[in-house]
């Protein structure tokens, strides 16, 4: 630890307060920060695995079921699950970003939030449903 | 030493608008503001109500010219309230182009409000904070000239004078608590008023009368100090304000039976609607007076911080309130736990302005050469014995433009800073540390005299006046002086040293006590905020005058009188809620 | 003997301290008292030593913002009844250094201001005298709520972004550039865009959304600084894909 600085008269000597390791586990919100921030990691791993399958896609057929294969390896799995977490939460964090960003006014007042928000969610379904839909007729 | 052209005390809407005027002037001027206060923390940001001046149909400036003098019971400069109120409109629209948020008509022009004492609707307003928007958009404003250097949270406590002008001041910097002399070729005291002498008030904790008392100390006169405005609507133990746009939206003000007791004192009769220049719309002086009978008599409410009556906006409905007044709901809400739209507001007369100050002309230009004044710390006078709500506003931004430009003239004829400054800043320095940073075994504590100072001047004079309690008050504030050579100060360090600015503060006010106490004790009428009960009548013959009150050092204070300039307007019966008798032929 | 209540204030006094240290003082605990009114009491009659910024007492000057019991509040409008039987912890605001006691040093805040040119931009300046700019009462709520700002840097002291990054622009700032941007009478969003769509500035933003949780003025910062990155994402779009656009 350093030595305190000496005062100087006239100098000031301001105290900056060192910001505890565990600060973000006092509140939600910045919990959810943090979590953001962290989000990075995996979506970087997302990234990876992307580029891995476009390889995989590039070495033909065998090349692509080994990298299939390889994908079902439990931990591979358990990150992409985490992965798929986090674009969730990133998701419901933009979604429910827009009334922010967007002041949509109705005859000079503004809109609730949730009437803002609440199309984000619809369309989300809409998607997926679609996606269920594409997915279980090739199945 | 840091040198300037011209050097401002105070960054309040007076000081900021001077600072811009200057930079107008010439660019290449260089202009300090010098605050004990970051700007934006100035008492110009508690303004409520709104700021006036003509500008729709039907108004006319002989109108407002004619309110602003009635309502000052004729103490007004006549002169100076026709540039007054002649220069109002352009300043305002000058604010309205520098983004002032003004509350607006469907069409998009300016809206304007009624107001106590006015006879037409001229009151600009941004909801019930124009003061707060007023001073944010002249401060941020202010932060796109290169030429304004700020000294943020320097307290001044010194003016320098030498041959026979002033150069500059001494100044502590609160962060190290350096004392530097800094100098200029000509300086505004644009510090505000000094309701914290009472101890009930509108007022914040920076209100102290410096400006009033450096100047007093260099030997300026104070002028018209004994007309102090009690505002009638003031919540009771904080004194915050509530505004006269309350009533000016249709408040009824209540006696402890309901009874909407201002028809009692000539005010009017009550009618369901807001009348301009009657009842709730009277002068606040005479609210204030009205309060106080009421108490004779026995009819006003008692609570745990003394009398109070009621303020009811229940009738105007939650969307007015919330529209115009959410200032009002959100400060009763927050600190009386008390919702507007359903329950009666207690309030009490509360200390609320000054409408006395340095003595300046109608250039802000005092006696003392380079010396300038604006805002409420000066006295020009528009506002005479009792100042109409919604003027003070206007007035900081008229006269604020005006001295920064007189005072940029006065600094462009370019003369050199003495030789004796230097010696003088070096003697203030000294003074600083003999009197208070060096000095231990004090015996009175700040807060005991500040408290002593408080309940005498309300006692002796508040809302009502007389001889035998004014010199009571005289010898008690002559006692106080005494007694803080012993003032005990805990705190010798240098950062931001609050108890030696609460030393240095209090000194202040103890010296304005004593101008206020000294011209209302020589002044033997009523008129206006001042009333003498052992002399109830205006005395034109006598007293149709302005105080001058001087410091002498190891003296009483010199008192003397300046006559009122009259131009079109000759005095006469302040009438409000009912027909003026016909005016005497002649 | 009335009701008390402990109250620990963090005293820091540079010339004598290294570091700053609770101080523990009993008040009364009058049911019309705010954590203010407390200090004030401390001041006046127990310790003159303590500092403290305060001025108008009516939640609009915003000097006395402070932490208490590890939330940052304006003390005026902080009722002592509020935590009783207590103890309250009264420190400095966080994020910013601390000069001396509960006073923080807030030169940055003040250049930060500046640097998003707060004040009405225009490319042609009309006289006053020819009179006002219209704005409609729908134009003038577009930015009303974000001229309610009282510069009290509460929400600079809730922002994380700021506590781990000093350079970031922060709430506020951002917040009076974005009433100004939606000011029907300015001109000068693109000037502000320009400052505001480095990496300090908007983006440094990841809504974490507590400086609006915390505006005692309802503000609402993170809804300005959600509207400037739209709004700094579609100019950015615009210059990309015409880029002949731009002038």
């Amino acid at each position: 630890m350093k030595p305190p600085v000496a005062y100087r008269q006239y100098h000031p000597k301001w105290h900056r307060t060192r910001v505890s390791t565990f600060w973000w586990s006092r509140k939600w919100s910045y919990l959810k920060f943090m979590l953001r921030e962290l989000s990075s990691v995996f979506v970087a791993f997302y990234v990876v695995i992307l580029l891995l399958q476009l390889h995989a896609l590039r070495g033909g057929p065998d090349a692509y079921q080994g990298f299939q294969d390889w994908l079902r390896n439990p931990l591979l799995v358990i990150l992409n699950g985490i992965s798929f977490l986090f674009v969730l939460f990133h998701a419901v964090t933009w979604f429910n970003l827009t009334p922010k960003a967007m002041a949509v006014r109705l005859r000079g007042k503004r809109l609730p939030d949730v009437l803002v928000a609440a199309p984000n969610y619809v369309a989300w379904l809409a998607v997926s449903a679609l996606v269920v839909f594409l997915l279980t007729r090739q199945g | 030493m840091p040198s300037h052209d011209v050097l401002l005390v105070g960054g309040g809407g007076a000081g900021l608008r001077a600072a811009i005027a200057v930079s107008e002037v010439d660019p290449n001027l260089s202009v300090a503001v010098v605050s004990k206060v970051y700007p934006m923390r100035s008492h110009t940001v508690s303004a409520e109500g709104g700021s006036a001046a003509v500008i729709k149909e039907g108004d006319s400036l002989d109108e407002h010219a004619y309110d602003t003098i009635s309502g000052g019971d004729w103490m007004c400069d006549q002169d100076a309230v026709e540039l007054f109120v002649n220069e109002a409109p352009g300043e305002m629209l000058q604010l309205e182009h520098w983004g002032c948020p003004w509350s607006r008509e469907p069409d998009g022009r300016v809206a304007v409000r009624p107001f106590g004492g006015m006879k037409k609707e001229r009151t600009w307003f941004a909801a019930d904070k124009t003061g707060f928007h007023m001073l944010h958009a002249l401060f941020q404003t202010s932060l796109k000239y290169r030429s304004i250097a700020r000294y943020d949270e320097w307290f001044v406590t010194r003016l320098l004078v030498e041959d026979g002008r002033v150069q500059g001041v001494v100044a502590i910097e609160l962060m190290t608590g350096k004392i530097q002399a800094i100098t200029a070729k000509s300086v505004i005291l644009c510090t505000g008023g000094c309701g914290k002498v009472f101890p009930f008030t509108t007022n914040a904790n920076i209100k102290n009368g410096d400006g009033m008392a450096l100047a007093y100390r260099a030997g300026v006169p104070l002028k018209d100090m004994e007309f102090v405005q009690y505002h009638p609507t003031g919540l009771p133990f904080t004194g915050i304000l509530i505004t006269e746009a309350s009533r000016a939206e249709g408040g009824f003000l209540l006696n402890k039976d309901g009874y909407r007791y201002l028809q009692d004192y000539d005010l009017g009769t009550p009618q369901p609607k807001p009348v301009l220049r009657s009842m709730e719309l009277g002068p606040r002086d005479r609210l204030s007076q009205a309060f106080m009978k009421e108490l004779d008599k026995g009819r006003t409410l008692e609570g745990p911080y003394g009398p109070y009556v009621h303020l009811d906006l229940t009738h105007l409905g939650k969307k007015i309130i919330d529209t115009k007044l959410p200032f009002v709901r959100e400060l009763c809400l927050k600190y009386e736990n008390i919702d507007p739209v359903s329950e009666l507001i207690p309030v009490r007369p509360v200390v609320h302005y000054m409408m006395g100050g340095v003595h300046t002309d109608i250039q802000g230009a005092t006696p003392l050469g380079g010396l300038f004044a604006a805002g409420e710390a000066a006295c020009v006078s528009i506002n005479g014995a009792n100042r109409l709500g919604s003027n003070s506003l206007t007035e900081l931004l008229v006269f604020g433009a005006r001295a920064g430009q007189a005072a940029a003239e006065h600094a462009l004829q370019d003369k050199p800073v003495s030789a004796g400054i230097e010696a003088q800043a070096a003697d203030e320095k000294k003074r600083l540390e003999r009197e208070f940073l060096h000095k231990s075994g004090g015996t009175e504590p700040i807060a005991g005299l500040r408290g002593e100072m408080q309940s005498i001047m309300e006692k002796s004079a508040g809302i009502y006046r007389t001889g035998t309690l004014l010199e009571e008050a005289q010898a008690k504030v002559a006692e106080l002086k005494e007694r803080f050579r012993q003032v005990a100060i805990q705190d010798h360090s240098h950062t931001f040293n609050t108890e030696l600015t609460a030393a240095l503060e209090l000194s202040y006010m103890l010296d304005v006590a004593e101008a206020v106490v000294e011209c209302a004790l020589h002044r033997t009428e009523s008129r206006g905020a001042h009333q003498r009960i052992d002399f109830p009548q205006r005395d034109d013959e006598g007293f149709l005058a302005h105080s001058l009150v001087s410091h002498r050092p190891d003296d009483r204070p010199k008192v003397e009188y300046l006559p009122v300039t009259i131009t079109r307007w000759p005095p006469g019966e302040r009438v409000y809620g009912r027909a003026a008798a016909p005016a005497p032929p002649g | 003997m009335a009701e008390t209540i402990t109250i620990e204030v963090a005293r820091y006094r540079p010339e004598e301290e290294g570091e700053p240290a609770l101080q523990s003082y009993e008040v009364p605990l009058n049911k019309d008292w705010v954590v203010l009114d407390a200090l004030n009491h401390i001041k006046d009659h127990v310790d003159g030593s303590l500092s403290f910024r305060w001025s108008c007492r009516m939640g609009v000057c915003g000097s006395c913002g402070m932490t208490v019991n590890g939330e940052p509040k304006l003390t005026c409008a902080t009722f002592l009844s509020h935590y009783a039987p207590g103890p309250i912890r009264v420190e400095p605001l966080k994020n910013f250094p601390v000069v001396r006691d509960l006073v923080i040093e807030m030169t940055d805040f003040l250049e930060k201001l500046q640097s998003v040119k707060p004040w009405i931009v225009r490319k042609d300046d009309p006289a006053p005298a020819k009179g006002e700019f219209l704005q409609t009462p729908e134009q003038l709520d577009e930015f009303k709520q974000f001229s309610m700002c009282i510069n009290c840097m509460i929400c600079y002291a809730a922002c994380p972004v700021y506590g781990l990054d000093p350079q970031f622009v922060g709430p506020a700032a951002i917040a009076l550039a974005q009433r100004y941007n939606l000011d029907s009478r300015d001109q000068g969003e693109q000037e502000r865009l320009d400052v505001l769509s480095q990496h300090e500035g908007i983006w440094g933003c990841t809504f974490v959304g507590e400086c609006t949780e915390v505006c005692p003025k309802n503000v609402d910062p993170a809804g300005a600084i959600q509207q400037y990155k739209l709004a700094a994402t579609k100019d950015w779009f615009k210059s990309f894909l015409m880029p002949w656009s731009k002038q």
